[in-house]
This record gives C-alpha cells, structure tokens and sequence, in this order.
C-alpha cells in the first residue's frame, strides 16, 4: 500500500495558485462534481416521464422470422412495445452512419451482431420496461456468423449486408497512402528488412457512464427537447433533422455533465433515437439509459486492425521505409465516427517521428458479425493503431540490429530545421523538437542506470523490461476544406460576452466529457482578458445557447475551439482599446494592454481596468464614434492544419519469472503539448490515459466466441484495470508551440492512450528478450506472457 | 442500472426463523448475505428468485471468530473484512489473512462473508480452498434446530452446488488444530486486483521434529470442485521439508486438475501455475511453521 507522503500534499497545494491565466488551478466544476451535485442524463426527471429499454438479439447473425409482442403489451405498466416492422411503416428502420454506411435502428430482415436492438418497451418505471422484454417472443433463424475476421472475405463466407443491394461480398472498403512504387523500390535496396504481424485488438472505451437520453417531444408545438450523453451536441442535432425529418430549429439537444466519453459517445446510438420515437408514440418524455451490459456489448468499439509491418534500414540504423498492410474489422455495419475523407481515420501518421525515404500502406475493411464502431477511445482518429504500429515495428528493428531502442530513435528523428515537416503520406506536422523531449524522459527515468541493473538482474535470471515510445500526435480537425462528419465542416464556434461589473460568459460548441472545459476555457479567456477564471462562465452542451460546431472528440477542444476562445476574446479587447482610449482622452496607438488593463504609454499612473471599460459599454455616456454599446464579440474558427503535440515515454516492467505476471514498476511521460494552460489539468489527463494504456497492454479486449457471443459483458469479464495495476507517474513536459494556434496550445487528451501501449508492450518484449522473445501481441495477460516465454506467443486474434 | 426480475424481501431475525421462512418457501427463496455474489447474478437475471432472505441481522449470532485448543470456529456471517483483520486468526492460520488481502476489493470485503463465499461454491472462490487446505468441517442447521457437520468434500457437490438443503442454513466452519508447529500460506494469480483467480492455490504444513506429519493443498478455478489433493498430503508425509519435496508436491498438483482454457487463461497456463503456486505457497508454509 502507498502512503500519502508530505511531497505529494505539497504537489496538492501547488495545485491552487489561483492564476488570472494560464497556471495550476483547481477545476471550477469540481465543487459540483466531487459533492455529488453534477447533474447527468440518468438525474433528468420529468413529470409523467416513462422508461424505454431494448430488447436485444442473442445471437450474431440470425434472420427474423417472427415477432409476437402481445404478452409484453399485456404486461402491467407497459405504455408502447415497438418493432422494426412500425419503425419501417415510418421510414427510420435505418439511419445514416458517421461513414455514409447505414445501420439498423432496429432489426427487420435480420440481426447482424450480438446485442443488436430488436424492439422497445415504454413503460412507467424501469423495471416494468425490463420485465416486459421477457415478454417479447421472437422467432429467429439462426445463420452461420462471420465471426474470424481473416475469413471474413473468404468466396464462402456468409454475406452480412444483405440490405445494401447487389452486395455480394463483406467488404467495406480498401484505402491507399504513400507512394507504392517508391517505397518498393528503398525496401528492395535497404541493408536490413524486419517484418511483423502486430494486431491491435478490439477494446472498449468503458465510460463510468453508459450512454442514455431523455427525449421529450411536445406535439403542439412540434418541439424535441433531447437531453443525451453526446460528445458533439450540435452534430446531433442537425443528424436528428436530417434522418427524422424534424425542422431543425425544433430540436434542443442538451448534454448535461457526461461522465467519461472517450469517443463512446460520438455517434448517434439506435437508443437515441429509439427515446424519440418512443416519446412521440406515447406523448410523454421518455428516459432510455442503458446498462453496463448493453454498453459493453452494443456501442462503439475502438481498434480490431491486424496490422503487418514492414521497415526497412540501414545496418548502421538509418530508418529508410515503413509499409504495412492492414485488415480492418468495422463490426456489422461501417460505424466509423471519423472525418467522411479519412475512412482510416489518420492512421496515415504511421511513420511516426522518423524523417524517412518512402512509405506505403494498404487498408481492407471488412464487415462481421460484431457490434459496429470502430472510432473511440481516446485514439485520436486511429493514430493509437498507428503509433503502436511504428514504435512496436521500429523496436522489432532495434532488436534485429542489436541496437539500442533510445538511440535507433534519437538516429531518426525528423530535426527541429525541418518543420513544418511534410511526411511521405502527406502529413504536415506543424512544429517539433523531438530530441530533448526524448532527452528529458531518459534522464528522469535515469536510463543508463536502468540499463545496468536490467544487466545485473538478467545475470541472475530475473526479468526486467525498459520500454520506449515516442509518438508524433495529430489533433484538433479540420480544416474544413479537409475534414468533414457527414457533410458539417470541422470549426467550432464561440461567444464571449462581458457583463457591466466585468463577469463574463462563454460559451462553446465543444463540450467536456470530465477534461475540464470549465476551467480551462475560463482559463485562455482570463489570459487574454485579465478577468479573474471565477467571474467568467463557460456555457457548454446546450445547441439553444450555444453555438455552432463539431464537438469534443480527437483532443480537438483546445487546439480548436480553445484557439476560438483566444480570437473571440482578442475581438473584445480590440473593442475595449477602442472605449478605453475614449475614457483615457488618448488616441488608440498610445494605449499599452497589460493583462487586464490599457494604460498610457509612458504613464502609467493614467490607465482603465477592463472592467471599468465593461460598465462604460454599457453605462451612460456617448461611445465612440462607430461603437455599438455591449462588450461581446462571436467567432467560427477554422483551423489552417492540426496540431502535432508530440512525447516520450519510457516505462519498466518486472516479471515473475514463475507466473509470468507483469508489474509495471515505473512509468516516465514526458509530454509536448506547446503552450500549456492549466498543467494540473493536463498532468490529469496524461494519468487517465496512461491508466488506459496499462488496461489495453496488459488486460482489456473485447473477445468473441466462434458463435460470436461477446465474453466480455460485464466488467468481471471485460477488465480495466485499477489504481492498483499502475504506478506512481511521473511525469514532465517540454514546450514547443503550435505556430498556427492562436496560443500556441496543442491537443493533449489522448496524447497518453496513443503513447502508453506501445511502451508498456516494448518493455515487456524487452523483458522476455533473454527467450528470444522479438513481438507479443496486447493484452499481456500472464498466460499470454508464458506462452510467450516458451517461444508460442499467439496472436490473440 | 441493470436490474432484476420481481422478488420479495425479508428479513431474517434469527437463525431459527430464517430456516422457518425456508421451510415455507423451498426453493423459490434464496438468503443473502453480503449479496455481492447474487445480487449481480440476478441483475444479470442469470438468477431469479422469487424470495430473498436477508440474513444480515444474524450477525451478531453467527459472526465470530472462536479459538480453542483443538479447532478455530468461525461463524458464517463472519465479514472478509473480520477475516482480514483478526490477529487471532492470523496467528493460527495466517493463510486466511493472505486470501483476504487478494479477495475482492475493501467494498466487497466489507459485506461479504465466509458462509456466503462457500456456499456460492464458485470453483474460483478463494475461501472455499482455504478451508479446504484446512481440512474444515461445515456446520448445517436445519429445521427444529438439527445439526449436521460435513467436511469440505462433502459440502461441495458441484460448481455453485452444495450439500446445504433448501431447508436449511450453513452456520459455522470449525478448523482442526494438531499439536504440531503449524504454517500455513495462500497465493494467487489474477489478471487484475480484484479479478477471480486464473489459478490459486493454499497450503498447510504440520511439522514434528523437523517432519511434516500433514501437509494439505487447497486449488481454486482448476476443476469444477475446489478439493484437496490427498496424493500430495501422503507423498510429503513423514519426510523433511525440501525444494524436492515441493517441485513433487508441484508436479502431483499440476496433473491432479482439470483446469479449462477461458479468457483468463489457458488450461496449459494454469496447470503450471498449479505446480508454481503448489511449491510456493508450500515453502511459505514451511517458513512460518517453523518460526
């Protein structure tokens, strides 16, 4: 057990230092979050409100012979049962995917995965609902599933889509990067070629809360009020017009406080929908929450790419070429929350921070019998699947040239003369200085010694591991010209207003999910503004008053809508020099901003606060000619690249060498975010992402059955792991700022999920070098550390 | 929130009444305990009873820890977090508090109970092969205040099965104590704190003279029954404890179960693991009988 020790109080007390800016500072939503006073979608009552819950197939692929719901219409309490066949007589049987595939809002011709949504029930309270789905008896005919993703394009393999007319095969897509012929050609000539087969297994971003809505639709004023668990409110909003039909102006769509997205809560959930039709049939709002099993097995999943690597080098270790071909598992209908262009999301980033000759990769997607998805978890758009993929291949290259895994890294890196940086996918990383980054990990982790006592201790036959990874990020989408969901450009909105007494409110289309919105926003406004972050609101999460944008998803709060909230609140002050120069008699030219004032060049003795400017907007008195009375301003940024905030890490394992069990006993992230704004938070947000990343190296994965029955329902099966399984972080930052982010800032949400895996997975290859071990795929489990400790590592796919 | 079919509840008052409400209700009644086990099987509706009767009340009778000259005595409704905590029991058979440390976690430990773990009768339960390791007898109450006791083996009769009737209650495990320097251990490997065992196992040595006189294993989730392994007791019986001694004791466990590949391992894994955690656990035992 760890003991609270008095540096770590102190480290507490740091925390509160109660910036007017950037700075530590405490989370201004916590006072309501910690008392238990936040209000999610499950606190949502309202009067006369009735429960929905779902019923769902049990099996994989089965056709739909029958139905019959008349004992569960019987049932006491139960207001509604609704199949596929009414929603068909109402044209919303399917709906649009993020991917422009369509997916089943309930089954008709037939189930195409485990937990798939066959029918509803409304009834007065929950439990009702639940009973009556016991109720429902369906006939199915159960068909052979596509459950082995290698053989899912097989000429005898079961076709799923049915539905898509003339499809005769489970193909999705096929996708291309880089330039094949080039590529060929540097491998054909390279010293050294290392090959490997590295599978990035299907896992679940496992948010505290499931996802659920509450619809109310009031039929005389053809009003939808939608309280749901939405990463990207006003997203939905227009998709819900689009597909229902409904004006859009009709639709509020609000997300309360969400607890923990990770991308689970980008697309719009058949449950969703399923509330609204059930609050139009009923005429009275209806609540739909799902269950942790519901949640698990049905909503969207990250990862399934079985990836096969490719790097080419030098024998001194100069990097030269990376290629991979990819098999993509999409579930069972092409769920993908990616930008419409980029149907593998960014995975074009796999060649990492290395300044190389060529590169190419080749993409096949594939349908099978699984719930659909394939964008969430924090993975920034598949840049976890592609930084596994270059850190993992680059560390199977350090190992065939018996070279260190620090320096072969250091060799390569891409030099900070050479940004903004063009990669040989087409990738333009804005700005980077990767080797002291790489540098400061290796001294606080105090690399040498660590490699001296791994030394002594496989002397004496104990296994320890050093693991490294060094990631280049891609984050915070658009452009719009380039990046788009379903049609919606990627730019986010903002709105700043000042009050007379100069408080202020802003509000955002961007909408936190537990990252700290709240405070980081106030936050960039008090740099710019000198306003104090307690007397500015940050409003979030509600389309009526707020506006419009694409969301939180791909750690593109900050590198987005965080640039919106420095222009907008630049607006303000232009507008607050133009008032301060009429109170101060002086022409505007001769005016000096220091942080929350103008004052007189050369005397400063004559100068307005910026909320003496605020009350004088609104006060008595003539403005200046041209200026409209009111202290606001409103933006819609649109981001010229995205940001790269890039990071090294390093982490130490120990295994038992009898139970093969893995302890990760250190772990170092030095992260790169540019300009930093509130670093408790980010220091958080790096430890939540280094959490996942022990969870998917060592124990997470969403595995099926050959029936393709989902084994991990419930969280005694589907693990994540605990404070217990991690060590004490440690973390440190260098600062290189985005040239094109009005501050500087770069994303950071998922820098530590992309970052972590490859790591912890190279430390414990490292580790299990003395057997001879060159790759083990995710999850480590023990048993899957032991069989590869005896030369039969498998993949777990 | 997932939720469970209709049931009724009620409360039990004491020992005698709840076997009352049994008699009455058969098998359609259930008692719960500290309720982690059957309460998320009947969210799960893997469960569904149409009766639950709280024994929590029944603590204050059937909650102790009794020790004595020749047995240690231990109520059913004795908590995890008692287990762990008492000094007493640990100094008799430090293995109870070795499997406690790795049982759950401190809110699941804070409720449930030792009668609870063992009549789920999980194989993977902890507890069940403690007190298999210590050759435990079980104390059932039934009707008109009737006793029986039964041993381990006896009381386990299939996964999640035990000899405990639908009229009747689990009250009390009595462990033997010999005149011997006792030493006892537990280890487990699990894919996550808190997780089910991939395999665990429980050791306890008598030793006389520098002899082991008995010695007994005790293996959880390698087989549907969580029992004990007579061919280990009679091979390390009579001879000085050694490294030999325990790889024999290892290899006899190893092929002894019957463990299945599943997500948490596979069987191969685990029938090592029989054999690494038969020989650790044993050393362990050995260390503490004779300091």
């Amino acid at each position: 057990m760890t003991d609270l020790q008095d540096s770590k109080l102190t480290e507490f007390e740091d925390n509160d230092q109660n910036p007017v800016g950037f700075g530590r500072m405490l989370r201004k939503e916590d006072a309501r979050l910690l008392r238990g006073r936040g209000r999610f979608v499950d606190d949502v009552q309202l009067p006369g409100m009735l429960h929905l819950a779902i019923l769902r197939s049990p099996f994989a692929h089965a056709s739909i012979v029958s139905i019959d719901t008349s004992a569960a219409e019987a049932s006491p309490g139960v207001k509604a049962v609704v199949t596929g066949e009414t929603l068909k007589g109402l044209g919303l049987a399917w709906m649009p995917t993020l991917s422009n595939d369509v997916q089943a809002v309930l089954a008709t011709d037939k189930v195409r995965f485990q937990g798939q949504e066959v029918a509803f029930v409304v009834a007065e309270d929950r439990y009702k609902a639940r009973d009556a789905l016991e109720l429902i008896d369906v006939e199915y005919d159960v068909l052979e599933p596509v459950v082995d993703v290698r053989k899912s394009l097989a000429p005898d393999a079961p076709i799923i889509r049915t539905d898509l007319e003339g499809k005769a095969d489970n193909h999705v897509f096929d996708w291309e990067t880089g330039d094949e012929e080039e590529t060929n050609r540097v491998f054909a000539s390279a010293d050294v070629v290392v090959k490997e087969d590295i599978v990035y297994p299907r896992v679940h971003p496992a948010p505290m809360e499931t996802c659920g809505s509450v619809a109310d639709f009031d039929p005389v004023e053809g009003r939808l009020r939608l309280w749901s668990t939405t990463q990207a409110p006003h997203a939905h909003r227009t998709l819900y017009a689009i597909v229902a039909g409904l004006p859009e102006h009709k639709i509020q769509v609000i997300a309360p406080d969400i607890g923990g997205g990770f991308g689970n809560k980008v697309p719009i959930y058949p449950g969703y929908v399923l509330s609204i039709v059930g609050s139009i049939v009923t005429g009275k709002p209806v609540k739909w929450m799902e269950d942790r099993s519901e949640n698990l097995i049905s909503t969207g999943f990250a990862r399934d790419y079985i990836m096969r690597a490719e790097i080419a080098a030098t024998r001194e270790g100069k990097i030269l070429a990376i290629r991979t071909n990819v098999l993509a598992d999409h579930g069972a209908f092409n769920g993908t929350a990616a930008p419409v262009k980029y149907p593998a999301g960014f995975f074009g980033v796999f060649t990492g921070s290395y300044d190389i000759q060529a590169a190419h990769c080749k993409m096949t997607a594939v349908y099978t019998n699984k719930a659909p998805g394939g964008v969430a978890y924090a993975c920034s758009f598949r840049i976890t699947e592609a930084v596994y993929l270059v850190e993992r291949i680059v560390d199977t290259l350090a190992y065939e040239l018996q070279m260190d895994p620090a320096e072969l890294r250091l060799k390569n890196f891409i030099q900070p003369d050479q940004f903004p940086y063009t990669t040989k996918t087409g990738w333009v990383y804005d700005s980077g200085n990767y080797e002291p980054t790489m540098r400061l990990a290796m001294e606080m982790a105090g690399y040498d010694e660590l490699r001296k006592e791994q030394a002594e201790k496989r002397a004496r036959g104990e296994l320890m591991g050093i693991g490294i990874a060094f990631f280049t990020e891609a984050v915070g989408a658009g452009p719009r010209k380039n990046m788009d969901i379903l049609g919606l450009g990627m730019a986010d909105g903002c709105e700043l207003r000042v009050h007379p007494t100069g408080k202020a409110v802003v509000r955002l289309s961007v909408k936190t999910q537990g990252q700290g919105h709240e405070t980081t926003f106030a936050q960039i406004i008090a740099e710019e503004l000198g306003i104090p972050p307690a007397d500015i609101d940050v409003l979030h999460g509600d389309t009526d008053n707020t506006p419009f944008g694409l969301g939180t998803y791909g750690s593109r709060s900050t590198p987005v809508s965080g640039a919106a909230a420095a222009l907008v609140a630049r607006k303000v002050r232009d507008k607050a020099r133009l008032i301060a120069s009429a109170m101060l008699e002086v022409s505007v030219a001769d005016l000096d901003w220091v942080k929350g004032a103008f004052q007189v060049k050369g005397d400063p003795g004559k100068s307005v606060t910026i909320q003496e400017i605020a009350f004088r907007a609104h006060g008595a008195g003539d403005l200046p000619d041209g200026v409209e009375g009111g202290l606001e301003a409103q933006i819609c940024y649109n981001p010229s690249n995205l940001t790269y905030p890039h990071g090294a890490y390093i982490c130490v394992v120990d295994i038992d060498p009898g139970t093969a069990e893995v302890k990760v006993r250190r772990f170092i992230a030095v992260d790169d975010c540019g300009t930093r704004i509130n670093p408790m938070i980010i220091e958080g947000q790096v430890h939540g992402g280094l959490t996942d990343g022990v969870g998917m190296a060592l124990m997470e994965m969403i595995s099926f059955d050959e029936d393709g029955n989902c084994l991990g329902a419930s969280l005694m099966d589907y693990l994540i792991p605990t404070a217990l399984e991690v060590p004490d972080w440690e973390t440190g930052y260098t600062v290189t700022p985005s040239p094109h982010h009005p501050i500087g800032a770069k994303g950071v949400g998922e820098s530590a999920t992309v970052g972590s895996p490859p790591a912890i997975v190279n430390a414990v290859v490292d580790a299990l070098k003395p057997f001879g071990v060159r790759h083990a795929d995710m999850p480590l489990t023990p048993s899957r550390v032991w069989d590869a400790m005896r030369g039969q590592a498998t993949p777990p796919i | 929130m997932q939720v469970p079919a209709p049931f009724e509840y009620e409360r039990a008052t004491s020992v005698d009444q709840a076997i009352g409400l049994l008699e009455r209700l058969g098998s359609s009644a259930r008692l719960v305990a500290g309720g982690h086990s059957l309460l998320p099987m009947m969210k799960l509706r893997l469960a569904n009873f149409e009766y639950l009767i709280d024994i929590n009340d029944l603590h204050g009778e059937l909650g102790y820890i009794r020790l004595s000259d020749d047995e240690v005595r231990i109520g059913a409704m004795t908590r995890h977090r008692e287990l762990l905590e008492s000094d007493v029991l640990a100094g008799v058979f430090p293995i109870f508090r070795d499997a406690e440390r790795v049982i759950a976690d401190p809110v699941v430990r804070n409720r449930g109970t030792l009668g609870g773990s063992l009549c789920q009768a999980d194989p993977s339960e902890d507890l069940s092969a403690v007190c298999t390791t210590l050759d435990a007898s079980c104390v059932i109450r039934g009707p008109g205040g009737a006793e029986r006791v039964v041993t381990m083996e006896e009381f386990h009769v299939g996964p999640y099965e035990t000899a405990v009737a639908d009229n009747e209650i689990l009250t009390e495990i009595r462990l033997p104590r010999k005149s011997f320097k006792v030493g006892s251990a537990y280890a487990k490997v699990e894919r996550r704190a808190g997780d089910w065992a991939v395999v665990s196992s429980g050791a306890a040595v008598w030793l006389d003279a520098g002899r082991i006189v008995d010695a007994r294993v005790g293996l959880a989730a390698v087989g549907p029954n969580t029992t004990g392994i007579p061919e280990i007791s009679a091979a390390l019986r009579g001879h000085e404890p050694s490294e030999e001694l325990y790889r024999l004791a290892g290899a006899i466990a190893a092929r002894s179960c019957d463990p299945v590949t599943d997500t948490r391992g596979s069987a191969d894994y685990k029938r090592h693991l029989a054999d690494e955690l038969t020989r650790r656990t044993l050393r362990t035992a050995v260390e503490r009988a004779r300091s």
